[in-house]
């Protein structure tokens, strides 16, 4: 069943076209992420599932109801906020309780049914405290707790992770994600992070200005990026102009070429190689970056940090094999 | 190539100003007592020293036939403010205060909720200015006004006239106790003018509390399924309470011990600020007069004391 049904949705505010004619489909139990800059639209998109939002065109149905004019109150769908937005009045039980408090569910029965939530998100016994007494890792998990304690058919998450550390947002990721199986309810997740999209994601959408670039797997985003934006967003994409499409016997005008595809070697059988000198060089831990400058198109290589790194400034010849060029559209 | 070597360290500066900053800078805390002294000594022996004596006051007796005071430790003076009429001016004024300061908050949450979600650039600006340009005039012209306006004679009654709404006027002075021959002669014209007069003071303190209170709260709780009457009385209303119970404290403490506004506007029936006005003016009584001084401070006390106990203050 589609979960969240986007028909041709916009959301203007005065000139500004937030999100500009999105179509999107998001299945039952997929975790979904909507990735994109700041000011792409994804979390209007989110704004507009959640119902804080309405469309100023479009039509939105979840789960096959129609939702425009439609009180958040009144949707079972739950958000995780990005600045957690607990309530610091409350102390950490009555937060998470809040959600079955509003709905009439005796005290007895939404005590035990938050601490349940509170020991999922393994924070069994912090029910007295305050959130002004949790750490920021911990206020994010009661926030978790505090949505998922109402059950909602989907839930959306608006950059859960941006304010933790990254050895907390890496322990997060996973957990989100056996939670997310676990329960089987629809994750809709907002990140600017290409990573934690890639790493968690079902399906991805990349948006940018209020559009939806691509939608597909990680593996498709990644791999091969439709639009000149995606391949430069999602992994920084070495963009191959037309002229050095060209040159390669390519028809396309751009195409898009992955760092760790290019092997600074000379050619096998059957690859494609261009002659140029190395620009510049940093090393990664795992890998060295190490930039080619090609007839002034700056091509950037993933080298395994084991192999020997060239001087910046000697030539060098560069080669990939011919399936790992893909052609875009200009945009 | 001479290069002079220059010491690292700048040498002290001989003027006596360059030798007390680097004293000063050693000794943060003669700093301190340098700035906080004065204003301390100032808030501790003038201000609560007089406080103190004027409590001590309240303690004394007034001798009925000289006249003098009787410097004796005494509780007569209270039992004398506890009985008939004395009894009767508490009643009133902490009566007006509480309703001035209930209907304060109705009237100003309103504006001050509108202030701090929706208003932005100019239109803020507007709402700062209409708010405080009624405390730039001066307080007396604007009670005279208020007298002209709900005089018999005045625009008030003429608007309703002209409305063919007088009997409502009428009916409404006809009542017991908010009546009177007008408006300006009533408690309800007294009510008006306190209302009107300490509106800001209730106004921008909520304004502020609100002001702090992140819009995603409000959303949180819309999107956790509470209504909008369940997400004011769960969320916003509490949150709010310290900026009300600021506001409260202004209009109620300004109401128990105004002397001016029920003077011109309202009955000849006395207020406590009145009462002291009189006890220690034209009666001489200044034991009496301090005692009834000691009333607002112990209402204050218990009123502060109860909203904490309430939790208003747990959001701070």
């Amino acid at each position: 069943m589609t979960a969240v049904f986007f028909d041709n949705v916009s959301r203007y505010f005065g000139a500004v076209r937030a999100v500009d004619r999105v179509h999107l489909t998001i299945a039952e139990g997929e975790f979904f992420a909507m990735l994109g800059p700041s000011g792409s639209g994804k979390t209007t998109c989110l704004r507009l599932m959640a119902g804080f939002e309405q469309p100023t065109g479009g039509h939105i149905e979840i789960f096959g109801e129609t939702a425009e004019g439609v009180p958040p109150y009144r949707r079972s769908v739950n958000t995780v906020f990005q600045d957690y937005a607990l309530f610091p009045h409350l102390s950490i039980l009555d937060n998470v309780a809040y959600g079955l408090m509003v709905k009439g569910i005796g005290r007895e029965e939404r005590r035990k049914a938050a601490e349940d939530a509170l020991a999922m998100v393994k924070l069994p016994g912090y029910g007295t405290r305050r959130p002004g007494q949790l750490s920021g890792g911990q206020r994010q998990r009661v926030a978790l707790a505090r949505a998922l304690v109402n059950k909602p058919k989907v839930l959306l998450l608006d950059e859960p992770l941006g304010a933790l550390d990254l050895k907390l947002r890496e322990q997060m990721q996973e957990e989100l994600k056996i939670l997310q199986k676990s329960l089987g309810i629809t994750f809709v997740f907002v990140t600017h992070d290409q990573g934690e999209a890639l790493s968690m994601a079902d399906r991805i959408a990349v948006f940018n200005e209020g559009r939806i670039q691509q939608l597909g797997s990680p593996e498709e985003v990644y791999n091969r990026p439709q639009t000149r934006f995606v391949a430069d967003f999602v992994g920084s994409s070495n963009v191959l102009s037309e002229d050095l499409c060209r040159s390669l016997g390519l028809k396309a005008s751009f195409a898009s070429l992955r760092p760790e595809a290019v092997a600074i070697a000379p050619p096998s059988e059957g690859a494609l190689s261009l002659a140029g000198t190395v620009a510049s060089q940093s090393f990664l831990g795992a890998t060295n970056r190490i930039v080619i400058d090609v007839e002034g198109v700056r091509i950037a290589v993933a080298s395994p940090a084991a192999r020997g790194v060239p001087a910046v400034g000697s030539p060098v010849t560069i080669s990939f094999a011919a399936h790992d060029l893909h052609p875009m559209e200009d945009a | 190539m001479t290069i002079v070597a220059e010491s690292i360290i700048l040498p002290q500066r001989r003027s006596t100003a360059g030798r007390l900053s680097d004293f000063l800078w050693r000794h943060p805390h003669v700093l301190l007592a340098i700035f906080l002294g004065p204003p301390l000594l100032w808030l501790g022996i003038v201000y609560l020293g007089s406080l103190f004596a004027l409590l001590l006051q309240s303690f004394f007796s007034i001798d009925d036939f000289s006249g003098l005071v009787n410097y004796e430790f005494t509780l007569a003076t209270y039992r004398q403010l506890l009985s008939g009429a004395n009894l009767d001016i508490i009643i009133r004024t902490v009566t007006m205060a509480a309703v001035v300061t209930l209907v304060s908050a109705l009237v100003a949450f309103p504006i001050a909720y509108y202030a701090a979600r929706y208003a932005r650039g100019k239109w803020k600006a507007l709402f700062y200015l209409a708010v405080m340009l009624p405390l730039w005039s001066s307080y007396l012209v604007k009670i005279y006004a208020w007298k002209l306006i709900l005089a018999k004679e005045g625009i008030l009654t003429w608007i309703f006239q002209k409305l063919n709404l007088l009997w409502l006027i009428d009916a409404w002075l006809s009542l017991p106790l908010v009546g009177g021959n007008s408006l300006s002669v009533s408690y309800t014209g007294t009510f008006i003018v306190f209302v009107y007069v300490w509106m800001p003071f209730m106004i921008l303190p909520i304004q502020a509390a609100l002001e702090r209170v992140p819009a995603s709260l409000i959303e949180a709780s819309s999107d956790l399924g509470g209504t909008p009457s369940q997400t004011f009385r769960h969320v916003l209303f509490p949150l709010a309470l310290p900026g009300i119970v600021a506001g409260s404290i202004f209009t109620f403490s300004l109401t128990l011990g105004d002397y001016i506004i029920p003077q011109i506007v309202g009955s000849s029936r006395l207020f406590i600020g009145q009462a002291v006005y009189a006890q220690q003016g034209t009666a001489g009584n200044i034991p009496l007069a301090a005692a009834f001084t000691v009333v607002p401070i112990v209402i204050m006390g218990a009123y502060l004391w109860m909203a904490r106990r309430m939790g208003a203050f747990d959001a701070l």
